[in-house]
């Protein structure tokens, strides 16, 4: 079995530097995020405030009536950890007379629309905070598509789109996240009871060291059907990732002229600084 | 004979060359206070390294006509210079180059001959190739200058060794990749990439009897990192010094030339080296590769 376990010590010094360069050279000194309570964005928060010092992080917490306690409560343990700025925003009632106008809306709409109100309010406190949203999609989710597109996965830098969940996990150990959040199952909380493995139909281990093999180490699918994975769960992985390369890529712009921005327009995000 | 040597492990402003070359003069002048001799400068410091469609525009030409170069040559005469920039050729061709200063005068310029273009790469889309590599005499003896990738292929070193360099001076903007896993004995604190530097970098140092020093770029352009950990070997292939990971830093070190005759006295591998053996094969092995395949 492939092993995915980091030096922490080294991921956290690379990362904490990236924020607080990243932020520095966009002009900024100050970063803002989304605080679901669960362990992702717990381990954005302690990465910012270590970066940047607490007093520059704002947290900020967007519970919908059917989010679940926990979430809050548990956002509310890192907040008092770490002494982060924080602010509560409920968006039930920005959100609700849009699903009330389609009777027949499912929940995968539902989420969507709740995922880009959140994002509306982290870009909004961005402004009035002079602070960088910070992303906190991992690399599981990312290659799974499993994140809403300028929803949860909008933001100006992400520290942790790198790190599968399983490394997540063992570096929101390493940098203290706090238990229950290290302990419980990861959820979008789009709906009440949902989890994010029941959902996908798998588990976040076992997918990780499938994307481990054929990403990172680049197996090809039989090499990984003879290292004992299961030849659909193979199949299924590969076509997520396929599927859901228009989420990692910005939106194609049809050429015409000889110079077209994405083509041969070139130029980091940090030219210049 | 002791050379004292600066090995600057510096961060840069992408695309910048005056900010670049007034921490370059800084550095410099520091160096220099700390008594060195010489101090080398990583790839492509005073420019930034994913340059893209930037390159054009902080391209340089290593004479005393150029304002950049004019004021390195000047500080050259007080201490030996190695810097990283763009060079824009008399046929407008760019290259990433290394030139060596000293006593107000350009001793060498290489061109990076070997241009990654893979994975995270993009070397090729917007440089020339070097098309040659050439060992070149100093006051602390006969040196070679390569580039990051250069030193990635066993044969310029090879090369160079053969050429008469007894130190080789490194210079790279590697970034930084693959974590170390906790769980299989890696040193922690380093990435692969950093470590797998450092092992080839010792290596030669050891199969060449000879000194091999380092040095890497700092910081973080866009999502990638810079290691920094700039190293020196010994010809015993033993290390001398190592820079922090991941830090800004002028490491001075101090190295013994008379170490050469030392090692070599006990290990002749540079006197037993067969040289027309191997252009022997080599030719036989370049005549059959279009035959044999």
């Amino acid at each position: 079995m492939p092993d995915l376990s980091i030096d922490t010590e080294l991921a956290r010094t690379i990362l904490t530097g990236f924020i607080k360069t990243e932020i520095g050279r966009s002009g900024f000194s100050r970063a803002v995020l989304g605080l679901s309570g669960g362990i992702d964005s717990a381990l954005a928060c302690y990465l910012a405030a270590e970066a940047l010092g607490p007093e520059n992080v704002l947290a900020i917490r967007m519970p919908y009536k059917t989010s679940s306690k926990d979430s809050l409560e548990h956002a509310q343990l890192i907040i008092d950890d770490l002494g982060v700025q924080s602010l509560t925003v409920p968006i039930t009632d920005m959100v609700d007379p849009l699903i009330d106008r389609f009777a027949d809306m499912e929940n995968r709409r539902k989420g969507n629309i709740m995922a880009r109100q959140r994002m509306i309010i982290l870009f909004d406190q961005s402004e009035a905070f002079k602070g960088l949203v910070l992303g906190t999609g991992n690399k599981t989710e990312i290659l799974l598509g499993y994140s809403t597109l300028y929803g949860d996965s909008a933001c100006a830098i992400n520290p942790i789109g790198d790190l599968y969940k399983t490394q997540v996990r063992e570096l929101s150990k390493a940098i203290g996240v706090p238990q229950p959040l290290l302990d419980k199952a990861p959820s979008a909380d789009l709906w009440i009871g949902q989890t994010d493995e029941q959902e996908l139909g798998f588990t976040y281990e076992e997918a990780d060291r499938l994307l481990y093999l054929l990403i990172d180490q680049r197996y090809k699918p039989e090499e990984c059907i003879e290292t004992g994975f299961a030849e659909n769960f193979v199949k299924a992985v590969i076509q997520r990732v396929r599927k859901n390369q228009f989420k990692r890529v910005l939106p194609p712009i049809a050429k015409l002229s000889n110079r077209t921005m994405g083509y041969d327009f070139l130029y980091l995000r940090d030219w210049g600084t | 004979m002791k050379l004292n040597l600066a090995l600057a492990q510096i961060n840069t402003v992408l695309g910048d060359v005056n900010r670049n070359l007034e921490k370059h003069l800084e550095l410099i002048k520091e160096a220099r206070n700390k008594g060195a001799d010489l101090i080398i400068f990583p790839e492509l410091s005073l420019t930034g390294y994913i340059l893209q469609d930037l390159v054009p525009t902080v391209a340089l030409h290593p004479d005393d006509s150029d304002p950049v170069f004019n004021q390195l040559l000047e500080a050259s005469r007080a201490i030996d210079i190695m810097v990283g920039f763009v060079e824009e050729d008399s046929r407008n061709r760019f290259f990433i180059a290394s030139a060596y200063l000293s006593d107000g005068k350009v001793l060498h310029v290489h061109h990076k001959v070997y241009l990654p273009t893979y994975g995270m790469f993009d070397e090729g889309r917007f440089f020339a190739e070097g098309d040659g590599v050439n060992a070149f005499d100093t006051r602390f003896g006969r040196v070679g200058m390569l580039i990051c990738e250069d030193f990635w292929h066993a044969s310029l070193p090879y090369v160079l060794w053969l050429d008469g360099a007894d130190l080789f001076l490194f210079a790279s903007a590697s970034p930084g990749r693959g974590l170390p896993h906790t769980n299989n004995g890696c040193q922690p604190g380093k990435l692969d990439s950093a470590r797998w530097v450092d092992e080839i970098n010792r290596a030669y140092a050891g199969l060449f009897t000879s000194f091999v020093v380092h040095t890497n770029r700092v910081g973080y352009e866009d999502g990638l990192n810079f290691w920094g950990g700039a190293s020196a070997y010994n010809p015993d292939g033993e290390p001398i010094i190592q820079g922090p990971q991941h830090q800004e830093a002028l490491v001075m070190t101090e190295l013994d030339l008379n170490q050469l005759h030392r090692t070599r006295a006990r290990l002749p591998l540079l006197r037993d080296e067969k040289p027309s053996l191997v252009l022997k094969e080599i030719t036989r092995i370049n005549q059959n590769r279009h035959t044999d395949r």
